[in-house]
Protein backbone atom coordinates (compact mmCIF):
# COMPACT_ATOMS: atom_id res chain seq x y z
CA UNK A 1 0.00 0.00 0.00
CA UNK A 2 1.17 3.66 -0.87
CA UNK A 3 2.01 5.94 2.27
CA UNK A 4 -0.86 8.47 1.03
CA UNK A 5 -3.41 5.39 0.89
CA UNK A 6 -2.48 4.10 4.57
CA UNK A 7 -2.47 7.44 6.28
CA UNK A 8 -6.21 8.28 6.12
CA UNK A 9 -6.48 4.84 7.31
CA UNK A 10 -3.89 5.48 10.03
CA UNK A 11 -5.92 9.32 10.87
CA UNK A 12 -9.24 7.54 11.43
CA UNK A 13 -7.58 4.98 13.47
CA UNK A 14 -5.76 7.56 15.43
CA UNK A 15 -8.90 9.60 15.57
CA UNK A 16 -10.86 6.51 17.04
CA UNK A 17 -8.59 5.17 19.62
CA UNK A 18 -8.99 5.48 23.14
CA UNK A 19 -5.23 5.37 23.97
CA UNK A 20 -1.97 6.62 21.72
CA UNK A 21 -1.42 4.40 18.86
CA UNK A 22 1.55 2.46 18.89
CA UNK A 23 3.33 1.77 15.12
CA UNK A 24 3.84 -2.04 16.62
CA UNK A 25 0.09 -2.05 17.35
CA UNK A 26 -0.70 -1.43 13.70
CA UNK A 27 2.10 -3.19 11.98
CA UNK A 28 -0.29 -5.71 13.65
CA UNK A 29 -3.08 -4.96 11.33
CA UNK A 30 -1.28 -4.31 8.26
CA UNK A 31 0.72 -7.14 8.52
CA UNK A 32 2.31 -6.38 4.52
CA UNK A 33 3.90 -3.30 5.72
CA UNK A 34 7.23 -2.95 7.37
CA UNK A 35 7.40 -1.00 10.74
CA UNK A 36 9.89 1.31 8.68
CA UNK A 37 7.08 2.41 6.73
CA UNK A 38 3.92 2.83 8.97
CA UNK A 39 6.25 4.80 11.36
CA UNK A 40 7.32 7.26 8.72
CA UNK A 41 3.65 7.44 7.46
CA UNK A 42 2.68 8.01 11.06
CA UNK A 43 5.18 11.15 11.25
CA UNK A 44 3.95 12.61 7.69
CA UNK A 45 0.67 12.02 8.86
CA UNK A 46 1.49 14.34 11.58
CA UNK A 47 3.36 16.92 10.05
CA UNK A 48 0.59 17.50 7.33
CA UNK A 49 -1.70 17.51 10.21
CA UNK A 50 -0.48 20.21 12.65
CA UNK A 51 0.85 22.44 9.64
CA UNK A 52 -3.17 22.78 8.76
CA UNK A 53 -3.15 24.53 12.52
CA UNK A 54 -6.84 23.44 12.60
CA UNK A 55 -8.59 22.82 15.49
CA UNK A 56 -7.08 19.58 16.55
CA UNK A 57 -3.34 17.99 16.62
CA UNK A 58 -1.59 14.71 16.51
CA UNK A 59 0.68 14.54 19.33
CA UNK A 60 3.22 12.05 20.06
CA UNK A 61 2.55 10.78 23.80
CA UNK A 62 3.71 7.42 25.18
CA UNK A 63 5.30 5.94 22.27
CA UNK A 64 2.29 6.29 20.29
CA UNK A 65 -0.21 9.27 18.79
CA UNK A 66 -2.62 10.74 20.05
CA UNK A 67 -5.36 13.03 18.32
CA UNK A 68 -6.31 15.81 20.83
CA UNK A 69 -7.57 19.51 20.70
CA UNK A 70 -5.05 22.43 20.86
CA UNK A 71 -5.17 24.16 24.27
CA UNK A 72 -5.13 26.88 23.32
CA UNK A 73 -8.70 26.28 22.44
CA UNK A 74 -9.95 24.98 26.42
CA UNK A 75 -11.79 28.07 27.30
CA UNK A 76 -14.38 27.74 24.16
CA UNK A 77 -14.07 23.84 24.10
CA UNK A 78 -14.71 23.80 28.26
CA UNK A 79 -17.82 26.69 27.69
CA UNK A 80 -19.39 24.46 25.10
CA UNK A 81 -19.01 20.86 27.16
CA UNK A 82 -19.79 23.06 30.78
CA UNK A 83 -17.42 21.27 32.54
CA UNK A 84 -14.49 22.27 35.45
CA UNK A 85 -10.80 21.61 34.61
CA UNK A 86 -10.56 18.20 36.37
CA UNK A 87 -9.13 17.57 39.60
CA UNK A 88 -5.08 18.42 40.07
CA UNK A 89 -2.60 16.85 42.18
CA UNK A 90 -1.40 18.61 45.13
CA UNK A 91 1.94 20.12 45.03
CA UNK A 92 3.42 17.91 47.81
CA UNK A 93 2.28 14.74 45.12
CA UNK A 94 3.80 16.53 42.28
CA UNK A 95 7.17 17.10 44.14
CA UNK A 96 6.92 13.19 44.97
CA UNK A 97 6.16 12.26 41.64
CA UNK A 98 8.91 14.40 40.50
CA UNK A 99 11.44 12.79 42.69
CA UNK A 100 10.41 9.29 41.69
CA UNK A 101 10.35 10.06 37.56
CA UNK A 102 14.10 11.43 37.80
CA UNK A 103 15.37 9.07 40.36
CA UNK A 104 13.33 5.86 39.26
CA UNK A 105 13.40 3.10 40.55
CA UNK A 106 13.56 4.85 44.10
CA UNK A 107 12.63 3.50 47.73
CA UNK A 108 10.43 5.29 50.13
CA UNK A 109 13.55 5.84 52.01
CA UNK A 110 14.98 7.48 49.07
CA UNK A 111 11.93 9.47 48.86
CA UNK A 112 11.90 10.86 52.55
CA UNK A 113 16.06 11.60 52.19
CA UNK A 114 15.09 13.94 48.96
CA UNK A 115 11.88 15.52 49.81
CA UNK A 116 13.18 15.76 53.86
CA UNK A 117 9.74 14.44 54.72
CA UNK A 118 7.39 11.61 55.09
CA UNK A 119 5.53 11.05 51.70
CA UNK A 120 3.55 7.89 52.35
CA UNK A 121 -0.03 9.89 51.58
CA UNK A 122 1.53 11.39 48.23
CA UNK A 123 2.61 7.80 47.95
CA UNK A 124 -0.41 6.35 48.27
CA UNK A 125 -2.45 8.96 45.96
CA UNK A 126 0.06 8.35 42.94
CA UNK A 127 -0.12 4.66 43.03
CA UNK A 128 -4.16 5.01 43.50
CA UNK A 129 -3.86 6.83 40.21
CA UNK A 130 -1.40 4.68 38.62
CA UNK A 131 0.85 7.31 37.97
CA UNK A 132 3.13 5.32 40.03
CA UNK A 133 4.00 1.86 39.86
CA UNK A 134 5.86 -0.99 41.68
CA UNK A 135 8.68 -2.07 40.12
CA UNK A 136 10.08 -4.73 42.30
CA UNK A 137 12.45 -4.71 45.61
CA UNK A 138 16.16 -3.00 46.10
CA UNK A 139 18.55 -6.38 46.92
CA UNK A 140 19.29 -4.82 49.93
CA UNK A 141 18.31 -5.29 53.94
CA UNK A 142 15.03 -5.62 54.03
CA UNK A 143 13.94 -5.60 50.52
CA UNK A 144 12.62 -2.45 50.07
CA UNK A 145 9.44 -1.88 47.23
CA UNK A 146 11.10 -0.12 44.26
CA UNK A 147 8.35 3.00 42.99
CA UNK A 148 8.52 4.12 38.75
CA UNK A 149 6.62 5.88 36.78
CA UNK A 150 3.90 4.36 34.91
CA UNK A 151 2.55 4.69 31.17
CA UNK A 152 -0.39 6.58 32.78
CA UNK A 153 2.29 9.38 34.00
CA UNK A 154 2.93 9.92 30.25
CA UNK A 155 -0.39 10.01 29.11
CA UNK A 156 -1.51 12.06 32.24
CA UNK A 157 1.49 14.91 31.73
CA UNK A 158 1.61 14.31 27.59
CA UNK A 159 4.94 12.99 27.27
CA UNK A 160 6.50 11.20 24.69
CA UNK A 161 8.65 9.33 26.73
CA UNK A 162 10.76 9.39 29.88
CA UNK A 163 13.28 11.30 27.76
CA UNK A 164 10.72 14.07 26.80
CA UNK A 165 11.45 15.11 30.20
CA UNK A 166 13.67 18.36 31.14
CA UNK A 167 17.03 17.03 32.68
CA UNK A 168 17.72 17.39 35.97
CA UNK A 169 20.57 19.80 35.20
CA UNK A 170 18.17 22.26 33.78
CA UNK A 171 16.67 22.56 37.20
CA UNK A 172 19.70 22.89 39.54
CA UNK A 173 20.87 25.64 37.39
CA UNK A 174 17.15 27.43 38.50
CA UNK A 175 18.12 25.98 41.63
CA UNK A 176 21.80 27.46 41.98
CA UNK A 177 19.98 30.94 41.23
CA UNK A 178 18.59 31.00 44.38
CA UNK A 179 21.24 32.48 45.74
CA UNK B 1 -7.57 20.12 67.96
CA UNK B 2 -4.21 19.69 66.07
CA UNK B 3 -4.00 20.41 62.92
CA UNK B 4 -1.78 18.10 60.39
CA UNK B 5 0.59 19.55 58.29
CA UNK B 6 0.88 16.10 56.44
CA UNK B 7 0.93 16.81 52.77
CA UNK B 8 1.92 20.26 53.10
CA UNK B 9 5.75 21.49 53.33
CA UNK B 10 8.13 20.51 55.08
CA UNK B 11 11.35 21.83 56.98
CA UNK B 12 13.70 21.98 53.46
CA UNK B 13 10.47 23.88 52.47
CA UNK B 14 10.54 26.14 55.06
CA UNK B 15 14.37 26.87 55.00
CA UNK B 16 13.90 27.41 51.56
CA UNK B 17 11.64 29.80 52.12
CA UNK B 18 13.87 31.82 54.99
CA UNK B 19 16.51 31.89 52.08
CA UNK B 20 14.60 33.08 49.60
CA UNK B 21 12.66 35.95 51.86
CA UNK B 22 15.84 37.03 53.81
CA UNK B 23 17.58 36.97 49.92
CA UNK B 24 20.65 34.93 51.89
CA UNK B 25 23.35 33.23 49.70
CA UNK B 26 23.04 29.89 49.85
CA UNK B 27 26.56 29.17 49.73
CA UNK B 28 27.06 31.67 52.91
CA UNK B 29 23.77 30.89 55.12
CA UNK B 30 24.04 32.98 58.29
CA UNK B 31 23.59 29.68 60.15
CA UNK B 32 22.78 31.16 63.59
CA UNK B 33 20.33 33.79 62.19
CA UNK B 34 18.10 30.98 60.36
CA UNK B 35 18.16 28.87 63.46
CA UNK B 36 16.98 31.34 65.06
CA UNK B 37 14.51 31.74 62.87
CA UNK B 38 13.48 28.52 62.22
CA UNK B 39 12.85 28.12 65.83
CA UNK B 40 10.83 30.44 65.97
CA UNK B 41 8.20 28.94 63.16
CA UNK B 42 8.65 25.90 65.25
CA UNK B 43 7.53 27.30 68.25
CA UNK B 44 4.47 29.29 66.50
CA UNK B 45 3.38 25.86 64.84
CA UNK B 46 2.95 24.05 68.16
CA UNK B 47 1.41 27.26 69.74
CA UNK B 48 -0.86 27.06 67.05
CA UNK B 49 -1.21 23.56 68.11
CA UNK B 50 -0.01 22.32 64.50
CA UNK B 51 1.33 18.51 64.99
CA UNK B 52 4.82 18.97 64.32
CA UNK B 53 6.44 16.10 62.86
CA UNK B 54 9.17 14.38 63.98
CA UNK B 55 11.40 15.72 60.47
CA UNK B 56 10.92 19.40 61.79
CA UNK B 57 12.94 18.35 65.46
CA UNK B 58 15.32 16.33 63.46
CA UNK B 59 15.78 19.54 60.83
CA UNK B 60 16.00 21.55 64.20
CA UNK B 61 18.70 19.24 65.92
CA UNK B 62 21.04 19.30 62.56
CA UNK B 63 20.49 23.07 62.48
CA UNK B 64 21.97 23.70 65.91
CA UNK B 65 24.45 21.30 65.67
CA UNK B 66 25.64 22.90 62.37
CA UNK B 67 25.65 26.00 63.98
CA UNK B 68 27.86 24.74 67.00
CA UNK B 69 30.47 23.39 64.68
CA UNK B 70 30.67 26.70 63.28
CA UNK B 71 31.61 28.08 66.43
CA UNK B 72 34.29 25.59 67.09
CA UNK B 73 37.90 26.34 65.70
CA UNK B 74 39.45 24.32 63.10
CA UNK B 75 40.91 21.28 63.96
CA UNK B 76 44.88 22.33 63.28
CA UNK B 77 45.76 18.70 63.56
CA UNK B 78 43.77 17.82 60.56
CA UNK B 79 44.62 20.91 57.78
CA UNK B 80 48.29 20.75 59.00
CA UNK B 81 47.99 16.99 57.86
CA UNK B 82 46.28 16.90 55.00
CA UNK B 83 46.86 20.18 54.01
CA UNK B 84 43.23 20.20 52.69
CA UNK B 85 41.32 22.84 53.46
CA UNK B 86 38.11 21.68 56.42
CA UNK B 87 34.93 20.75 55.16
CA UNK B 88 32.14 23.77 55.87
CA UNK B 89 29.82 22.24 58.37
CA UNK B 90 26.77 23.78 55.77
CA UNK B 91 28.09 22.01 52.82
CA UNK B 92 25.29 18.94 53.30
CA UNK B 93 22.40 21.15 54.07
CA UNK B 94 23.08 23.23 51.40
CA UNK B 95 23.23 20.44 48.87
CA UNK B 96 20.50 19.18 50.52
CA UNK B 97 18.36 22.33 50.04
CA UNK B 98 19.58 22.38 46.50
CA UNK B 99 18.77 19.57 45.07
CA UNK B 100 15.22 19.66 46.83
CA UNK B 101 14.70 23.04 44.92
CA UNK B 102 15.57 20.61 42.11
CA UNK B 103 12.69 18.37 42.28
CA UNK B 104 10.29 21.15 43.69
CA UNK B 105 11.22 23.21 40.21
CA UNK B 106 10.48 19.74 38.53
CA UNK B 107 7.05 20.11 40.26
CA UNK B 108 6.11 23.12 38.87
CA UNK B 109 7.08 21.93 35.76
CA UNK B 110 4.87 18.80 36.32
CA UNK B 111 2.03 21.12 37.52
CA UNK B 112 2.17 23.10 34.04
CA UNK B 113 2.32 20.41 32.36
CA UNK B 114 -0.62 18.79 33.91
CA UNK B 115 -2.61 22.70 32.92
CA UNK B 116 -1.84 21.81 29.43
CA UNK B 117 -3.16 18.27 29.30
CA UNK B 118 -6.49 19.54 31.49
CA UNK B 119 -7.27 21.99 28.14
CA UNK B 120 -6.79 19.58 25.98
CA UNK B 121 -9.71 16.28 25.05
CA UNK B 122 -8.76 13.80 22.97
CA UNK B 123 -12.37 11.41 20.96
CA UNK B 124 -14.78 11.43 23.62
CA UNK B 125 -14.39 8.77 26.22
CA UNK B 126 -16.83 5.87 25.93
CA UNK B 127 -16.83 5.45 29.53
CA UNK B 128 -20.05 3.51 29.45
CA UNK B 129 -18.89 0.29 28.70
CA UNK B 130 -14.66 0.94 29.00
CA UNK B 131 -12.20 -1.55 30.13
CA UNK B 132 -13.84 -3.74 26.95
CA UNK B 133 -16.39 -5.57 28.86
CA UNK B 134 -18.24 -8.39 27.64
CA UNK B 135 -21.67 -7.49 26.91
CA UNK B 136 -24.09 -9.68 26.82
CA UNK B 137 -27.46 -9.53 24.98
CA UNK B 138 -30.91 -8.77 26.87
CA UNK B 139 -33.75 -10.91 25.38
CA UNK B 140 -37.86 -10.35 26.38
CA UNK B 141 -37.13 -13.05 28.77
CA UNK B 142 -34.29 -12.29 30.69
CA UNK B 143 -36.99 -9.23 31.00
CA UNK B 144 -39.79 -10.12 32.14
CA UNK B 145 -37.89 -12.24 34.49
CA UNK B 146 -36.33 -9.05 36.20
CA UNK B 147 -39.97 -7.88 36.17
CA UNK B 148 -41.22 -10.96 37.56
CA UNK B 149 -38.53 -10.46 40.42
CA UNK B 150 -39.45 -7.29 40.56
CA UNK B 151 -43.31 -8.06 41.26
CA UNK B 152 -42.07 -11.11 43.15
CA UNK B 153 -40.17 -8.27 45.80
CA UNK B 154 -43.29 -6.51 46.11
CA UNK B 155 -46.02 -8.83 46.69
CA UNK B 156 -43.41 -9.94 49.61
CA UNK B 157 -43.00 -6.78 51.32
CA UNK B 158 -46.08 -4.97 51.30
CA UNK B 159 -49.64 -5.81 51.35
CA UNK B 160 -50.79 -2.16 51.04
CA UNK B 161 -51.03 0.07 48.48
CA UNK B 162 -49.64 2.71 49.71
CA UNK B 163 -49.38 4.61 46.43
CA UNK B 164 -52.06 6.17 45.06
CA UNK B 165 -51.24 8.27 42.28
CA UNK B 166 -52.07 7.61 38.81
CA UNK B 167 -49.07 7.36 36.79
CA UNK B 168 -49.67 7.40 32.66
CA UNK B 169 -47.48 5.83 30.35
CA UNK B 170 -46.46 9.09 28.91
CA UNK B 171 -45.89 10.56 32.41
CA UNK B 172 -43.55 7.47 33.12
CA UNK B 173 -41.90 7.67 29.10
CA UNK B 174 -40.89 11.59 30.05
CA UNK B 175 -39.52 10.48 33.31
CA UNK B 176 -37.32 7.61 32.00
CA UNK B 177 -36.16 9.95 29.64
CA UNK B 178 -34.82 13.31 32.16
CA UNK B 179 -33.39 10.43 34.26
CA UNK B 180 -31.39 9.49 31.23
CA UNK B 181 -30.56 12.61 30.63
CA UNK B 182 -28.17 12.59 33.60
CA UNK B 183 -27.24 9.24 34.32
CA UNK B 184 -25.35 7.36 31.71
CA UNK B 185 -26.71 4.20 32.65
CA UNK B 186 -29.06 2.94 35.22
CA UNK B 187 -29.92 -0.53 36.60
CA UNK B 188 -32.99 -2.07 35.85
CA UNK B 189 -33.83 -2.74 38.94
CA UNK B 190 -33.45 0.99 40.51
CA UNK B 191 -36.65 2.07 38.51
CA UNK B 192 -38.46 0.31 40.74
CA UNK B 193 -38.87 1.63 44.47
CA UNK B 194 -40.55 -0.49 47.25
CA UNK B 195 -43.72 2.43 47.40
CA UNK B 196 -44.53 1.71 44.34
CA UNK B 197 -48.33 0.70 43.88
CA UNK B 198 -48.56 -2.72 41.72
CA UNK B 199 -50.04 -0.76 38.99
CA UNK B 200 -47.00 1.69 38.95
CA UNK B 201 -44.77 -0.95 38.72
CA UNK B 202 -46.53 -2.13 35.32
CA UNK B 203 -46.79 1.36 34.30
CA UNK B 204 -42.93 1.73 34.63
CA UNK B 205 -41.97 -1.77 32.90
CA UNK B 206 -44.73 -0.43 30.10
CA UNK B 207 -42.91 2.16 29.37
CA UNK B 208 -39.21 0.85 29.33
CA UNK B 209 -40.35 -1.64 26.55
CA UNK B 210 -41.84 1.12 24.39
CA UNK B 211 -38.84 2.65 24.87
CA UNK B 212 -36.85 -0.40 23.79
CA UNK B 213 -38.81 -0.28 21.19
CA UNK B 214 -38.82 3.32 19.59
CA UNK B 215 -34.59 2.39 20.01
CA UNK B 216 -34.10 5.37 22.34
CA UNK B 217 -32.40 3.09 25.16
CA UNK B 218 -30.56 -0.01 25.02
CA UNK B 219 -30.28 -2.70 27.64
CA UNK B 220 -27.37 -5.12 28.49
CA UNK B 221 -26.39 -7.06 31.06
CA UNK B 222 -22.32 -7.56 32.00
CA UNK B 223 -23.09 -11.54 32.14
CA UNK B 224 -25.97 -13.62 31.43
CA UNK B 225 -28.25 -13.81 34.38
CA UNK B 226 -27.15 -10.54 35.53
CA UNK B 227 -28.47 -6.91 36.41
CA UNK B 228 -30.13 -5.37 33.68
CA UNK B 229 -28.33 -1.69 32.91
CA UNK B 230 -30.83 0.57 30.54
CA UNK B 231 -28.35 3.20 28.86
CA UNK B 232 -29.40 5.71 26.01
CA UNK B 233 -26.89 4.91 23.33
CA UNK B 234 -26.23 1.69 21.75
CA UNK B 235 -23.37 -0.29 23.80
CA UNK B 236 -20.86 -2.54 21.72
CA UNK B 237 -22.14 -6.05 21.42
CA UNK B 238 -25.43 -7.68 20.57
CA UNK B 239 -28.12 -6.15 22.47
CA UNK B 240 -32.14 -6.07 22.60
Amino acid sequence: MEIEELQPILEAIIYAADDPVRPEQLKEIFPDESYDKIETALQGLAEVFNARRGGMWIREIAGGYRMTTRPEHHEHVRAYLKTKPGAKLSMAALETLAVIAYRQPVTLAEILAIRGKKSTTALHTLLEKKLVVITGRKPVVGRPILYGTSKEFLVHFGLKDLSDLPTLEEFAQMAGELS
Amino acid sequence: MTIRLEGFEGPLDLLLHLIKREELDIWNIPIAHITEQYLGYLQLMQDLNINVAGEWLVMAATLIYIKSRMLLPPEPVQESAEGEEQEDPRRELVYQLLEHQKFKNAAQMLYTREEVENAVWNSPPRELLEDEKEVVAVTLFDLLRAFHEVVKRFEAQSSMELDQDDVTIDQKLAEVRRLLMVHDSLAFSSFFTRTMSKRHLIVTFLALLELVRLREIWLYQEKAFEEIHITKSKPAGDTA
